[in-house]
């Protein structure tokens, strides 16, 4: 009776002897096991973006891995959590040492970008790569995966279009669902979505001028 | 143990020729969005040296309403009928994508009955879209009507049974989160039964039509050649990647639902050109066949959804799961982040019709235009999928 979700259990992959791989070949790449406490159990490794590329590349070209399909390529924005209204005098002490501190991500929030492999070869998978963003604002470079699997090319588009990753080493990192001239990511949780949305000028003013631009100078 | 130093098969990452010549001398052509071979509003800027393509960038966005974020302030259930408007030819699977990735999420049991009309709702969704699809790869071929119309009044038959069971013919709206929405009205089994044993005289009837066809052959074979490497690397999936000669059938390596019940073949190509997919489609309809005569046969009586299972007010654990079946365009998939309230923390979709395009380029260089439009059309893609 259980069956639709067991097979997912028993097709799961036990992450700690990859993760003790991992560290032993690329040392500090794999940051902390993420455990999913649905019964999905899909758990996911948080990967430090310097070693991004060299796990990657691992995990397509070990032997006994190959995961040579990298099957979905998605982004989560994860806001700062809301601050609490009254905070004592004790705890702003706290807040104000703490702010030069590099680690302050949790305070920040930071974008998310996960990556389900699989392998066609060995027919096992999925393997959940997680990366994480400094912050929601201007750190916000993780590497591109998109030299490793060419299926990430479009997914790492839409994620720098709708979330603002900026992928380093993506060949062609451009707006691929909005277009060129949009502003904002739209897929953020903070999005709000402009009052004049469909509004378009009438040739008056500034707007009239460029279209005089265009027209014959003769008349 | 094994080490960094493992034999690094490093995949073309573009293996475009560079053109040599007068780059004045090229002409661009922008196919799209209203070209009607273009399958929906998608635009392909093409630059082109006398009749060959050196240059192609798909460009797409012009359907795009991000579903995502309107599903991501919806709950659950209420994105299921929105589900039906990806890939509009194929809604049942879009439902049982969907419906797949919250019961991966939340653990719920699909009683057997129902895990049957899954099956034979799917396959059936499975017939008609490759039908259809054949049908509008030969009208781009320029075999105006003929096949069109042949394949639409075969995808007609499938369309009221979906009708007299769903109430649509298109906007199913089928499955629910551990089962499907109606039972089989009186009449339906039987009325399928015909269906699908008249199918294979229609399958042989298109064949002896199109297969042997020399202008077919013509036109098709050795077109948008896709080497098996490049296809996994690209992600491609589904009969596109079948005709390269890979194995991959979710069916078979997943088999969720109840696939592993059922006896049937995955076909490959060996060329992994236009041909060879216009073949595979064929043969996989032959297959879907044998599993809906199968389904059929075996469909047991019983409830088609646990009573139990909370429909309203339905609040996942907080977690996250990956879903992904074999829809008839490829992997479809769906990605859930729940954060324990009633809408999905996050919701995305893996559409296949986008990835598939990732090598439409590479396909397409060095052909005639006239090529483009084939190979096109036999990527098989929807715009309500691919710009969601």
């Amino acid at each position: 009776m259980l069956r639709s979700y067991k097979l997912h259990w028993r097709k799961k992959m036990n992450l700690e002897p990859l993760r003790a791989e991992l560290e032993e070949i690329i040392p500090g790449s794999v940051m902390e096991i993420i455990t999913n406490p649905s019964p999905s159990a899909q758990h996911s490794l948080l990967i430090n973006p310097e070693h991004g590329l060299a796990v990657a590349t691992y995990l397509r070209d070990a032997p006994d891995l190959r995961f040579d399909y990298c099957s979905n390529v998605t982004g989560i924005d994860w806001p700062a959590p809301e601050t609490p209204g009254k905070v004592g005098l004790k705890e702003m002490e706290e807040d104000i040492e703490q702010d030069g501190d590099e680690d302050d991500c949790a305070k920040a929030g930071y974008l998310e970008v996960v990556y389900h492999l699989y392998s066609m070869e060995k027919k096992h998978g999925p393997v959940i790569l997680r990366m994480r963003t400094c912050d929601r604002g201007k750190r916000v470079h993780l590497p591109s995966f998109t030299p490793i699997w060419r299926s990430a090319d479009f997914q790492e588009r839409e994620i720098f279009d709708l979330f603002g990753v900026i992928f380093d080493g993506h060949p062609d990192l451009r707006r691929i669902l909005m277009w060129d001239e949009f502003k904002d990511h739209p897929m953020r949780r903070d999005y709000v979505e402009p009052d004049d949305y469909e509004y378009e000028p009438t040739a008056h003013d500034e707007v009239l001028k460029k279209t005089m631009q265009h027209h014959s100078k003769h008349q | 143990m094994t080490t960094l130093t493992a034999p690094s098969q490093t995949p073309k990452l573009s293996p475009k020729p560079s053109f040599l010549g007068d780059e004045s001398q090229l002409l661009e052509v922008s196919m799209g969005p209203q070209h009607p071979s273009t399958h929906g509003v998608f635009r392909m800027d093409v630059a082109l040296d006398g009749e060959h393509v050196v240059k192609l960038k798909p460009i797409f966005g012009y359907l795009h309403r991000n579903h995502e974020k309107i599903a991501e302030n919806e709950t659950y259930l209420g994105s299921m009928p929105y589900t039906d408007r990806l890939d509009y030819f194929c809604s049942i699977t879009n439902n049982w994508a969907y419906a797949l990735a919250v019961e991966t999420l939340a653990g719920i049991v699909v009683p057997e009955r129902a895990e049957y009309l899954r099956v034979i709702t799917a396959e059936l969704t499975r017939l008609q879209n490759h039908t259809c699809l054949i049908g509008f790869l030969l009208q781009d071929m320029g075999a105006s009507g003929t096949p069109l119309m042949y394949a639409f009044r075969e995808r007609e038959k499938i369309l009221d049974l979906f009708e007299s069971l769903t109430g649509a013919r298109m906007m199913c709206n089928y499955m629910r989160f551990g089962g499907c929405r109606v039972d089989l009205p009186a009449g339906w089994l039987e009325q399928a039964k015909a269906v699908v044993a008249a199918y294979p005289k229609f399958l042989d009837e298109f064949e002896a039509l199109l297969s042997g066809s020399e202008i077919m052959m013509a036109r098709t074979q050795g077109v948008g050649v896709m080497s098996a490497e490049l296809a996994i690397n690209a992600g491609i999936t589904g009969p596109l990647l079948r005709a390269s000669g890979v194995n991959y059938d979710l069916r078979k390596v997943d088999k969720y639902g109840i696939y592993d019940r059922f006896q049937f073949r995955i076909p490959l190509g060996d060329h992994g050109d236009v041909y060879d997919r216009y073949m595979i489609r064929v043969l996989e309809m032959r297959e879907s066949i044998k599993i809906l005569e199968q389904a059929m046969r075996d469909l047991p009586e019983g409830l088609i959804q646990d009573p139990k299972t909370k429909v309203r007010n339905f609040r996942p654990k907080p977690g996250e799961a990956y879903g992904r079946i074999e829809s008839p365009k490829g992997e479809l998939g769906f990605y859930l982040v729940s954060d324990g309230t009633p809408k999905p923390y996050r919701y995305r979709v893996r559409p296949p019709s986008l990835i598939n395009l990732t090598v439409l380029e590479d396909m397409c260089l060095g052909r005639n235009i006239a090529d483009v439009v084939i190979i096109l059309g036999s990527v098989d893609i929807v715009m309500g999928e691919v710009d969601r």
